[in-house]
């Protein structure tokens, strides 16, 4: 397969592009996709190649982009919408709630939607107000969605494919911060990345930590500085915020006997304390340590000013780290 | 008659082009005149050098306003002492004729939350930068004076042309429209939002019509004429709070205008838009219309200019000098407005930020 050097932002463009060429009932909507293509250039160039019917610019409004996509994807068709940033989804979220999580369930199947519903997340780009926040688990919380966070140029493209090609509704959330991080090889024909599968980034003995979307970065930074101290941990990519991968996740633990779970949303509540009770139920008797969370403080997420102080950074990883370890 | 008895796409205008009077001037006093005119270059000028402080990374993302500084200073200077105001975030204009200094518009698009802070007495909500959140705030901000008897207070609330395609703008205008809502809502209509044009947002004729739905008045003006901005904003707050006759009502004031520059300074409107077209807008420059105005009637002259010329770049060097040179917030603040209290899991999320940062130093968390 011939391959490519893309970023993130553009691996989701290709993934887009890669799959609407294949199938007619793919489009994408939302605000400012089309001539603009997306704030983030997340869909440049679609419209010319697609056209006004496929590449949609929609007035200002969520809860009418994603209300109208169940309805077209109740009638077959897979719309891509994205919402600007994933702060903007809450007048949407009655619809990504009450309708697009359960139209299979409501319906006994008889209705289903294929849809998936893309926003970038997250912070750490000095953005203003309301545009880095790190939400996930709203969604994750809300049986019938499926939360997909991939943090790799490769992951991005084979994720966003399977997402588009899943017959039930994915929330496809975006690492803005690593956007345009760093390029990985993509290849240029249709590939999948399955969905609810997490990945072991890097194999340790010590500590198993667990963290996904742009945190990822510091995780691994944190992890390479540690091995000066001689310790070798293991970190794993969840990929698939819902439904998680506990196997994995309690594979790798029962490994090390020690976790750190390192995410930007929130403490409370957030994905940590779902692995943290993963971990208690499945593999409690390998347990050597508390699990340690680094995570968003449970404050409102800063103006830029003060994000760097709320973000998980590489040392407050490191020392994460060798509390788990040094217990 | 009320300037507000009119079709609802019969755009109210003083002033031509040239600042020649087209209409009827409103009663103003000169003194106003001239401070009208002095802060419309205030917001201009301010506005060229945050975004040029944005480009030198000495701030964040901005939302420009120039061209849309005759809708700011129009319509916010029709407000008495004691109304509200509820803005969007582009309006820094009349926030400052309002009371918020410069500085703390800088601060808050600096990323310090204190740029919020409002001062005493200035009666301003924060900015709301989820698009038309704030209208149901402004319905009941107002609901509220008029439950409390407090019949001499108005609410305006500024949103765009997006935004009344949103939700909130219609349950916000329908609230107020059954409830009688002392509300002057002031769509400022320029054109544009990021790169979807005023066409895909409404298949309305004008945003003015809109109004007729909710049962209240709706009137178009030209939002580049800041004379008749500022008859239907006085119009629309008399109706609000001293009518004629019956209770007090809501009005819909679409302004019609035109953002000169990008949607914020992340924007690239080259992208979506041709230069043909802003240069037509350009022509409709609130600031030279009111200027010619004022020169041809006498009320002000190339000294007065060149005074309010210097005092405008002062205050605005001054405001950048005084948002700079602002200490950096403390770092544990984010943990001290969440509630009225800490609560005990935010004191221990607070204590271990704090051994974090005594062990490992602000080096510890800054990126670059």
């Amino acid at each position: 397969m011939s391959s490519q050097n893309l970023t993130i932002v553009q691996a989701v463009r290709d993934g887009l592009y890669t799959e609407m060429n294949l199938d007619d009932e793919v489009l994408v909507m939302g605000e400012d996709v089309g001539k603009n293509g997306g704030v983030f250039r997340a869909t440049e160039g679609l419209w010319d190649e697609f056209g006004d019917d496929r590449v949609i610019d929609t007035p200002l409004a969520e809860s009418g982009i994603v209300g109208t996509a169940v309805g077209m994807a109740a009638m077959g068709l897979k719309p891509v919408p994205e919402i600007q940033f994933s702060g903007f989804m809450y007048p949407g979220f009655d619809q990504i709630v009450s309708h697009m999580s359960r139209f299979r369930n409501r319906t006994r199947g008889r209705y289903t939607l294929p849809m998936v519903l893309r926003a970038p997340y997250g912070g750490g780009i000095r953005a203003p107000e309301s545009h880095s926040e790190s939400k996930e688990m709203f969604y994750a919380h809300e049986a019938g969605l499926k939360v997909v966070i991939p943090s790799t140029p490769y992951d991005t493209k084979g994720l966003l494919i399977s997402a588009i090609r899943d017959p039930d509704p994915v929330i496809f959330m975006e690492p803005k911060l690593i956007y345009r991080a760093f390029r990985g090889e993509v290849p240029e024909e249709e590939y999948t990345v399955p969905i609810g599968e997490a990945a072991v980034r890097r194999e340790g003995t010590d500590v198993s930590v667990f963290t996904f979307g742009a945190m990822t970065r510091p995780t691994l930074e944190a992890v390479e500085n540690l091995e000066a101290e001689g310790i070798d941990a293991e970190v794993v990519d969840i990929r698939t915020i819902s439904p998680l991968d506990r196997e994995t996740i309690v594979e790798s633990f029962k490994k090390t006997g020690r976790a750190v779970v390192v995410h930007e949303a929130p403490k409370n509540g957030g994905l940590g304390a779902e692995i943290t009770a993963t971990i208690q139920e499945e593999a409690l008797l390998y347990q050597e340590a508390p699990v340690k969370r680094v995570a968003g403080y449970d404050v409102p997420y800063p103006l830029y000013a003060l994000e760097d102080y709320y973000l998980p950074s590489v040392a407050r990883v490191e020392e994460g780290i060798r509390e788990a370890v040094n217990f | 008659m009320s300037v507000l008895q009119r079709d609802p796409q019969d755009q109210v205008r003083v002033l031509d082009e040239d600042g020649t009077v087209v209409g009827e001037v409103p009663d103003i006093d000169d003194e106003t005149l001239v401070e009208m005119y002095r802060y419309m270059r205030l917001a201009r000028h301010f506005d060229t050098r945050a975004v040029s402080l944005q480009r030198q990374g000495r701030m964040g993302t901005y939302p420009p306003l120039s061209g849309q500084e005759g809708a700011q200073i129009g319509s916010a200077i029709a407000l008495d002492e004691q109304d509200w105001m509820v803005p969007s975030y582009r309006e820094h204009g009349a926030s400052l004729l309002r009371g918020l200094p410069l500085k703390q518009t800088l601060l808050y698009w600096m990323g310090h939350e204190k740029g919020n802070e409002m001062p005493e007495g200035v009666n301003i909500f924060p900015p709301a930068v989820p698009i038309a959140s704030q209208i149901p705030h402004a319905t009941g901000a107002a609901w509220a004076k008029k439950l409390r008897g407090e019949d001499d207070t108005a609410v305006i609330c500024y949103f765009g042309d997006g935004a009344t395609s949103e939700g909130d703008f219609h349950e916000g205008l329908n609230f107020a429209g059954v409830f009688d809502t002392p509300n002057v809502f002031f769509c400022n209509n320029n054109q544009w939002a990021i790169s979807v044009p005023r066409e895909r947002q409404t298949a309305s004729e004008t945003l003015a019509q809109k109004a007729t739905a909710y049962g209240i008045d709706g009137v178009q003006v030209d939002g580049m004429d800041p004379l008749a901005v500022y008859s239907v904003t006085k119009a629309a707050l008399d109706k609000a709070k001293n009518p004629a006759e019956g209770e007090g009502r809501p009005t819909l004031i679409e302004a019609v205008q035109y953002r000169f520059g990008a949607h914020t300074t992340a924007d690239d409107p080259t992208v979506y838009r041709d230069d043909e077209e802003v240069e037509k807008w350009k022509a409709k420059d609130p600031i030279p219309r009111l200027e010619s105005f004022l020169r041809e009637t006498g009320r002000i002259d190339d000294e007065g200019v060149e005074a309010i010329e210097a005092d405008v770049k002062q205050r605005v060097a001054d405001a950048i000098e005084a948002a700079e040179s602002d200490p950096r917030p403390d770092p544990s603040e984010m943990f001290n407005h969440a509630y009225a209290e800490r609560t005990p899991e935010i004191q221990a999320q607070y204590e271990e930020f704090e051994a974090l940062r005594e062990k490992f130093g602000d080096e510890g968390f800054l990126r670059e």
